[in-house]
């Protein structure tokens, strides 16, 4: 079994690099290149966030702040390799930003992690908040509101590599993007990694087996910090200028969607999770100014409709997969997907009109208003014996599918 | 001595304030467990709220229609989120009201546009009640402070004198007891949210035209709204009370203070090279530091005790 | 018996051990010596400080006074963790299991600490034969092979109650404390959980809280009584049997309905 298994994993992580490889080669454009560049970051830093909530139980909302320092440290290294005083390549900086994650977050998770759940995410955003409060205090260092500038090129051309063009730039994130995938993957088949789910489930226990439960914290979280770092490091190397916003609330909470949206629940979850996002980030951000509002939207509907993210979605359905009975499913599925879209056409239609025009101004076009609301109107009502048809095929599979799960 | 006064009256009327923002908190947090990201948000939605009706109504109308709507709102997100998001523990909920926060600020964006609005401070109440030395002080302040003083008499007052307030009571000390004892819970809870969420939506009618209304007051005040429960002890009134006066009188102090630990150790005769490494940070004041400090306090406290001033419970 | 002569080394001793919340107190000076090797039963009614004492000597509350030591070394008030290290471990009343591991992950989780991996994050826990082994042991002895890949929180309530001894047993403790094991479980489950507590306890110390008199002279050694916080006897089945101060205050009636089921 376990043979297989491992052939089958090798396989999987072979894909990967493979798709490393040639994703650029078949998004060729600046455009799509500078946003792989940022996926391939922000699948780090969605992995380092799970490693706190998905596997450890730890909700955080200051998981930016290990990214954010790094950044700055990573900044002025890079700074000082330009001036000469400091030799180290620029393809290590992310070293330097996974060791400075790993000190802060020792530091930091030293004073944090005594307690999960609701104190824990409270003492982690105002841990946030501190540093974001004195990073506009400390100017010299975070560079006040213009942030620290860099040059990636300061390292000089080694190996026919000067960090000029993006394309070199993409696959030095992706190089480091996929050993971090595979570390952080390692660890959850650890000893550490499996008495952090233990710890998860039911810390008191743990301790009746020998396991201090505030230690398997603090160690998940310091290592959280340091792939955390290594992210931030990369976005400093990828963008050349970091500002104070990148360890702030919202990159805290961007990180929140990401992982939740895409799924704690898998290792592969948060993957999806930030290339979706942040695939809908800059797509979105072209078409509409309603972005973020969609987004929050998407997460609210997540959360109240399938908390375990997409990646809980693929895995419900396995089983049905191997019974060989999705087709069954797929009438239900249509239903549902188009009253569904009729509704999300009407949503938006009302959401963009209140983006053209404010409302107390007053849109004169009165059409679309009500075309919009009939939509939501009609789309709704069905849309709600569609889930209802959806829940009955289930149930009516679920006798079959127990054999399977 | 006029400067200690004027601002002592300012950390009054600004603590009490957070008070209506932490006590509906503490109420909901204690009840149901759930800690309301979100809160601050209704804060939010109180002030436009205010704005939107005052342009029809007045503000005097906006007074009691503003915190009543808000208290709506917080009903139907109960009702059809909260609810059903119980299921999947707290994480979930937690993450549900964060969520809720984004998006009420993108409606407010939607709404209201990004730019801040002309919500302003009633005629009838703008001018200067008394000077104090040299300063004046503005009567919408002690208006503020009257309406805060009242609301914490009638919370009292409800709290203790009707069965409802009985139940309230009872779970914050006993919350499974209370659920045994067979109570509609989640009517109460309900109630309870609605109830807390009225309360951030009053703060939000009065702060707003004080401050200023725009669609980043939410996360402004929301994180020293948290600060807040921390300090007192998550679940304590009374340290949500202690706490909220502490918040607004070191926000407000070190605001007004110019001083820094340069002039401090200068005034105790000892020089600093201003070319050595420790010129830039001795020579930051308080006021610069003001942000951060409340954090700061935040972060001491959960060393020296992790339960905050009045808390029982360990979380 | 002659277990409970001097001869033998005390694994579990507690000298004049004092619990109170606020101002009821619920532990008055229990003085309790546990003979390394002896299964030894602790009955009372309910309320008397079962489940209390045992928080107490592993460490799950702090004392108020008194001391508690395992071969002859202090653990009072030491953390859980620490007294687990030491060779304790114990069960719970209420079902206390990793619930969204898998049965076997919930034993190998178990063992970890004891077979010296600590927080190891460099090795493949997969590779790690004597931890598996342990583990596959635990499991065939508790008798959940066919269950291994289930996730605990979907057992029944035998087969947690099972698992709930297996992690408590897994990591070779040699003092185990199990908190009434058969709580809640119909006769022929109790059976076979007897059966399980002799074949799992072979060789160690076993301190058990139970209500089901059957199990206790089924299994005991010697027998404590504890009776408001105080330990009002010890001795074997028989002695307890014959005390007077232990039938007027606790057996009485009860034992003679029990001892019609059991002889």
């Amino acid at each position: 079994m376990s043979d297989a298994l491992t052939k089958a994993r090798l396989l999987l992580w072979g894909g990967a690099a493979f798709l490393f490889l040639l994703l650029p080669l078949v998004f060729s454009g600046g455009f799509s290149l500078s946003m792989l560049s940022q996926m391939g970051i922000m699948v780090i830093f969605a992995l380092s966030y799970n490693m706190l909530l998905g596997q450890t139980g730890l909700l955080s909302f200051g998981h930016a702040v290990y990214f954010g320092l790094a950044a700055f440290v990573t900044a002025h290294a890079i700074n000082f390799v330009e001036v000469g005083a400091l030799g180290l390549p620029i393809s290590l900086m992310p070293l330097v930003g996974g060791m400075t994650g790993l000190f802060f977050s020792l530091i930091l998770g030293f004073v944090t992690t005594r307690r999960p759940g609701t104190p824990f995410a409270m003492i982690s955003l105002g841990i946030a908040e501190m540093v974001a409060a004195s990073a506009l205090m400390f100017t010299t260092f975070f560079g006040g509101e213009g942030g620290i500038v860099t040059n990636r090129t300061a390292g000089g051309v080694n190996w026919g590599i000067s960090y000029g063009p993006q394309i070199q730039v993409y696959y030095l994130i992706a190089v480091w993007c996929f050993v971090s995938m595979v570390l952080m993957f390692a660890i959850t088949r650890t000893p550490l990694g499996r008495i952090a789910n233990a710890v998860r489930d039911n810390p008191e226990r743990a301790q009746f087996v020998g396991y201090n439960p505030t230690r398997v914290r603090w160690i998940m979280m310091s290592l959280a910090g340091f792939f955390a770092g290594i992210a931030g490091a990369l976005a400093t190397i990828n963008y050349e200028i970091i500002t104070a916003e990148a360890l702030g609330l919202m990159a805290s909470g961007n990180v929140v969607l990401m992982a939740f949206i895409g799924g704690i629940g898998q290792f592969w979850g948060p993957i999806i999770g930030a290339v979706l996002v942040t695939w809908l980030q800059s797509a979105l951000s072209n078409f509409t100014q309603a972005w973020l509002l969609y987004f929050g939207l998407l997460f609210l509907l997540i959360i109240l409709f399938s908390p375990g993210g997409i990646s809980n979605l693929v895995t419900i359905h396995l089983p049905a997969w191997r019974a060989g009975v999705v087709k069954r499913l797929m009438p239900s599925y249509g239903y549902a997907l188009l009253t569904g879209g009729l509704t999300l056409i009407g949503v938006i239609g009302v959401i963009e009109l209140l983006y053209r025009g404010a409302l107390f101004v007053g849109v004169h076009a009165v059409i679309p208003w009500i075309a919009s609301g009939l939509m939501i109107l009609i789309g709704g009502f069905f849309l709600r014996r569609a889930i209802r048809a959806v829940r009955q095929v289930w149930d009516d599979l679920s006798p079959e599918l127990a054999r399977w799960s | 001595m006029e400067f200690f006064l004027i601002t002592l009256l300012n950390s009054l009327s600004y603590g009490l304030l957070l008070f209506m923002l932490s006590s509906g908190l503490t109420l909901i947090f204690s009840m149901m467990g759930v800690l309301n990201f979100a809160h601050a948000s209704f804060y939010m939605l109180g002030a436009y709220f205010a704005y939107q009706t005052g342009l029809v109504f007045g503000f005097w109308p906006a007074l009691f229609l503003a915190p009543i709507l808000v208290g709506i709102v917080g009903a139907i997100t109960e009702r059809y989120g909260l609810r059903k998001v119980h299921q999947f523990g707290h994480v979930a909920e937690l993450l549900f009201t964060f969520g809720l926060a984004y998006v009420i600020e993108e409606v407010v964006h939607l709404i209201w546009g990004r730019a801040p609005v002309d919500y302003r401070i009633p005629e009838s109440l703008n001018f200067t009640l008394f000077t104090l030395f040299n300063t004046q002080y503005p009567a919408y302040r002690a208006f503020m402070m009257l309406v805060s003083i009242g609301m914490l008499i009638s919370l009292f007052l409800v709290l203790t004198k009707t069965r409802i307030g009985m139940i309230v009571q009872a779970s914050l000390t006993h919350p499974d007891m209370v659920q045994a004892l067979g109570h509609n819970v989640p009517r109460v809870f309900m109630f309870v949210f609605a109830g807390g969420c009225a309360l951030a939506g009053l703060a939000g009618v009065l702060g707003g035209n004080l401050f200023i209304t725009e669609p980043g007051m939410a996360f402004a005040v929301g994180s020293i709204v948290f600060v807040v429960v921390v300090l007192g002890g998550m679940g304590s009134l009374v340290g949500a009370f202690i706490a909220s006066l502490l918040i607004g009188s070191i926000q407000t102090f070190s605001v007004a203070l110019d001083l820094s630990f340069l002039d401090l150790m200068i005034g105790l005769g000892v020089t600093i090279d201003p070319d050595s490494n420790w010129y830039g940070g001795l020579s930051i004041t308080i006021s610069q530091m003001a942000p951060v400090l409340p954090y700061l306090l935040m972060v001491l406290m959960l060393i020296v005790r992790p339960r905050g001033l009045m808390g029982t419970r360990e979380g | 018996m002659e277990l409970g002569e001097t001869m033998n080394p005390k694994a579990l001793v507690l000298s004049d051990v004092r619990k109170q919340f606020g101002q009821t107190k619920i532990i008055n000076g229990v003085n309790l010596e546990i003979v390394a090797g002896e299964r030894h039963a602790l009955i009372g009614p309910n309320g008397a400080g079962k489940s209390t004492l045992f928080n107490l000597i592993s460490g799950r509350f702090p004392v108020s006074s008194g001391s508690i030591s395992l071969h002859g070394s202090e653990i009072t008030n030491k953390e859980p963790q620490v007294i687990n290290r030491l060779g304790l471990s114990r069960s719970f009343q209420i079902t206390n299991i990793f619930p969204k591991l898998s049965v076997f992950e919930n034993l190998r989780c178990s063992v970890l600490w004891a077979l010296g991996y600590r927080y190891s994050f460099f090795r493949r826990v997969s590779a790690l034969h004597d931890a598996r082994e342990s583990a596959e042991q635990t499991l065939a002895m508790i008798g959940l092979e066919n269950r291994r890949k289930k996730m605990a929180g979907e057992l029944t309530y035998a087969e947690q109650r099972a698992l709930e001894i297996g992690i408590t047993i897994a990591s070779g403790a040699d003092v185990v404390l199990l908190d009434e094991p058969t709580a809640g479980m119909s006769r022929s489950e109790t059976d076979a959980a007897v059966a399980l507590i002799s074949r799992v306890t072979e060789g160690k110390t076993l301190l058990m809280v139970e209500h089901d008199m059957g199990v206790v002279f089924n299994i005991a050694d010697r027998i404590s009584v504890l009776v408001y916080g105080e330990v009002i006897a010890t001795g074997t089945p028989d002695e307890i049997r014959m005390n007077k101060k232990v039938q007027e205050a606790y057996l009485g009636t009860q034992l003679e309905e029990d001892e019609g089921s059991l002889t």
